[in-house]
């Protein structure tokens, strides 16, 4: 999950990485009494999960409260490459002297964390590592050892930092590093880190991204999540505790495990290229239970979608058996009817592995009239498409 | 033959107690793998009684080893416990455990895969987030259904559980030398390189059939190694090309961040290093019957 600057921001201050005073705002006439409290002049930030905001014109200097008003109100509503802006950051200005860049990543090719440094900051990143690579110092962090102060002298030495504010950016070092474990991220990224013009060394600008695996530990992080953007669809299923994500197609899927629902994603969509183009529509993984529970759940959601025309249902039944799935079909389509649900759209079935061909008779046997079956992934990826495109 | 898990193998179950542990314990028992034991604390010295075979469960996993001369343990323990165990085992100096907990933090992995690193990597590690692996008719480490298929001169690795189920099935007249669940996390044990060098050495594997997805560039680097070090006829398949950049695809390492990661380029780089690639499951399954045809 990543997150927005101000609650990085937040997550900074909870844990003594040094940042400047900053409120988070959603109605422009609040800006005001913010301004004020800084002194007059604030900088008003756009906040959005994209990067390269500051060029969209998502950041502005605002010279005095009724400025700020102007600022925030010419910025809330505003697009930034397909991000709609519904909150802005007001943040106390900076004497800016020289601008960093440090982060902590996990890096998945070497299997261990990263830290990586530059005095080439306040750029995009990525373009000093493609530009100028010996800018950017790379060093492993072993997971165990973490940031001593011994880690943070090298990563300052290896970056090159000056000697007159070494030992202050390896404090700031060993304090992200306590963000970055004690809050389970992914990434924590400070672009810039300033040195301001009293010689203070500050987190302005931050990205945090969260691993959700990590959520039984971490209550708080529940409320960082960004509800009001999240799609309807997706929010519905995540409240019934389905692995989904909404896509922009026709077809609906469901399957058991995610490399099966991902390769069916595919498959529908070349089978797609046949008829019409049309694609699919979400990805929806119900797991290994596959219970006619989860499963009505997971057909009322796609069901729900209006961008659906047909539905493929494809499992491969390991652990689960096919007989156990068939009957779940049946008795969601009754349960989802008997709710007065209209179910309209054609589905199309194929079930193979631990007992598929029980599976496939209680189908045939209930003879539902908007259910067929096709006993090839292939196949009834086609068959599907074909419905979409009617 | 087979790799990293014969019919000597002896294998011993952290979590056996609880209900995932105890459903697949029977599962493995039933399908011939030699369960010696489980370990849990609490439950030290007594016997579970799994369909008429009494499996002792003992305290720690060295008191397992001692005892029984395990030389394998399956995870099940609940993420909020994994890396504890698997510190456990890897202290053990156990040769495999394999981890098929789902939902595991990844600086929990991480660490406990930079201790099996500072302990000189004397435990292989398969998963987090794996089916496990299965060596048909010899033993069966994980939850791996036994009866999709028999022995034969296929191995196979792959990120995906039902994936390997999918293959498995479409493949099953061939039969397999083992089959791997190296699991879908962003951070795992043993890669697609490890397993494809154990192919590579296995005598009984004449084919190896890889399966990847998106996120990473674990499915680059193997083809890196294939070009370099397998000679043996490897088919390649790769999940995910519709995946919309940015969004976690049920498997938290399934993710494609910018222009890395994604499917097109992974199969690219198998293309380049001569794997032939699928379009679908079953098209993977076709080629590969393809170059054992032409192989006789």
């Amino acid at each position: 999950m990543d997150l927005f600057e101000y609650q990085a921001r937040d997550l900074f201050a909870k844990h003594g990485v040094p940042v400047l005073d900053g409120d988070v705002i959603e109605t422009a006439a609040d800006a005001a009494a913010i301004a004020e409290r800084f002194g007059g002049r604030a900088v008003v930030k756009a906040q959005v999960k994209v990067g390269g905001r500051g060029k969209a014109g998502g950041v502005k200097l605002a010279s005095d409260p009724q400025d700020a008003v102007a600022k925030a109100e010419a910025i809330l509503g505003m697009d930034i490459k397909g991000h709609t802006v519904h909150k802005v950051m007001l943040a106390q200005t900076a004497d800016i002297k020289e601008e960093y860049y440090v982060s902590f990543l996990l890096d998945r090719t070497n299997r261990t964390f990263l830290a990586m440094a530059s005095v080439e900051g306040g750029v995009e990143i990525e373009v000093v590592a493609e530009e100028n690579p010996d800018a950017l110092a790379k060093i492993p962090v072993d997971a165990n050892e973490g940031v001593t102060p011994e880690k943070a002298a090298e990563i300052v030495a290896a970056a090159k930092f000056p000697a007159e504010i070494a030992d202050q950016v390896a404090d700031v070092l060993q304090k992200l590093w306590v963000v970055f474990v004690k809050e389970d991220a992914l990434l924590v990224e400070v672009n810039p880190l300033i040195k301001s013009g009293d010689g203070k060394i500050i987190a302005l600008d931050g990205k945090v991204s969260l691993d959700e695996n990590a959520e039984f530990r971490q209550p708080e992080h529940e409320a960082l999540e960004d509800k009001a953007a999240a799609n309807p669809l997706e929010a519905a299923a995540k409240a019934k505790g389905l692995n989904y994500v909404k896509l922009d197609g026709q077809v609906g899927i469901i399957g058991n495990g995610a490399g099966l629902v991902m390769s069916t994603l595919d498959v529908v969509a070349y089978a797609g290229e046949n008829h019409g183009g049309v694609k699919p529509a979400n990805f929806l993984d119900i797991g290994g239970g596959a219970s006619a529970e989860v499963m009505a759940n997971g057909l009322e959601i796609i069901l729900g979608d209006t961008d659906v025309k047909s539905v493929f249902v494809n499992v491969f039944g390991g652990i689960t058996a096919c007989d156990a799935v068939a009957n779940g079909i049946v008795q969601a389509l009754a349960l989802l009817e008997s709710k007065g649900e209209a179910v309209t759209k054609p589905l199309v079935v194929r079930l193979d592995g631990n007992n598929a061909e029980l599976g496939r008779q209680i189908l045939t046997d209930a003879n539902h009239p908007l259910v067929q079956q096709v006993d090839t992934m292939d196949g009834a990826a086609d068959r599907a498409a074909e419905l979409a495109n009617k | 033959m087979a790799i990293f898990l014969t019919k000597d193998s002896k294998v011993i179950v952290q979590g056996m107690t609880g209900s995932e542990g105890m459903k697949h314990t029977r599962r493995m028992l039933a399908s011939g793998t030699q369960i010696v034991g489980g370990v849990n604390p609490r439950k030290a010295g007594t016997t579970v009684d799994v369909d008429g075979t009494e499996v002792p469960v003992f305290g720690t996993v060295v008191e397992a080893m001692e005892k029984t001369g395990a030389d394998v343990t399956v995870i099940f323990v609940p993420p909020a416990f994994t890396k504890s165990a698997v510190v456990e085992a890897i202290d053990a100096e156990i040769g495999l455990a394999v981890v098929i907990t789902e939902g595991v933090p990844v600086h929990d992995t991480a660490a406990f895969w930079a201790h099996a690193g500072a302990k000189g990597n004397k435990t292989r590690i398969i998963g987090p987030n794996c089916p496990g692996l299965i060596s048909p008719g010899q033993s069966n480490a994980g939850i791996i259904p036994a009866n999709i298929t028999g022995p034969g001169k296929i191995g196979l690795v792959s990120k995906s559980g039902t994936l390997t189920y999918q293959l498995m099935y479409e493949l099953r007249d061939l039969g397999f030398s083992s089959a791997v669940g190296i699991g879908g996390d962003p951070v795992i044990g043993t890669t697609h390189i490890d397993a494809l060098k154990a192919f590579q050495e296995d005598p009984e594997t004449e084919l190896i059939v890889m399966i990847g997805e998106i996120g990473g560039d674990a499915e680059e680097r193997a083809a890196a190694y294939i070009a370099e070090h397998v000679t043996k006829p490897v088919v390649g398949y790769v999940a995910g090309f519709t995946a919309p950049e940015g969004k976690t695809m049920g498997h938290a390492g399934a993710i494609v961040s910018g222009s890395s990661g994604t499917a097109q380029a992974k199969k690219e780089a198998l293309e380049a290093a001569g794997v032939k690639v699928g379009k679908t499951p079953s098209e993977t399954a076709r080629l590969a019957r393809e170059l054992i045809a032409a192989a006789k």
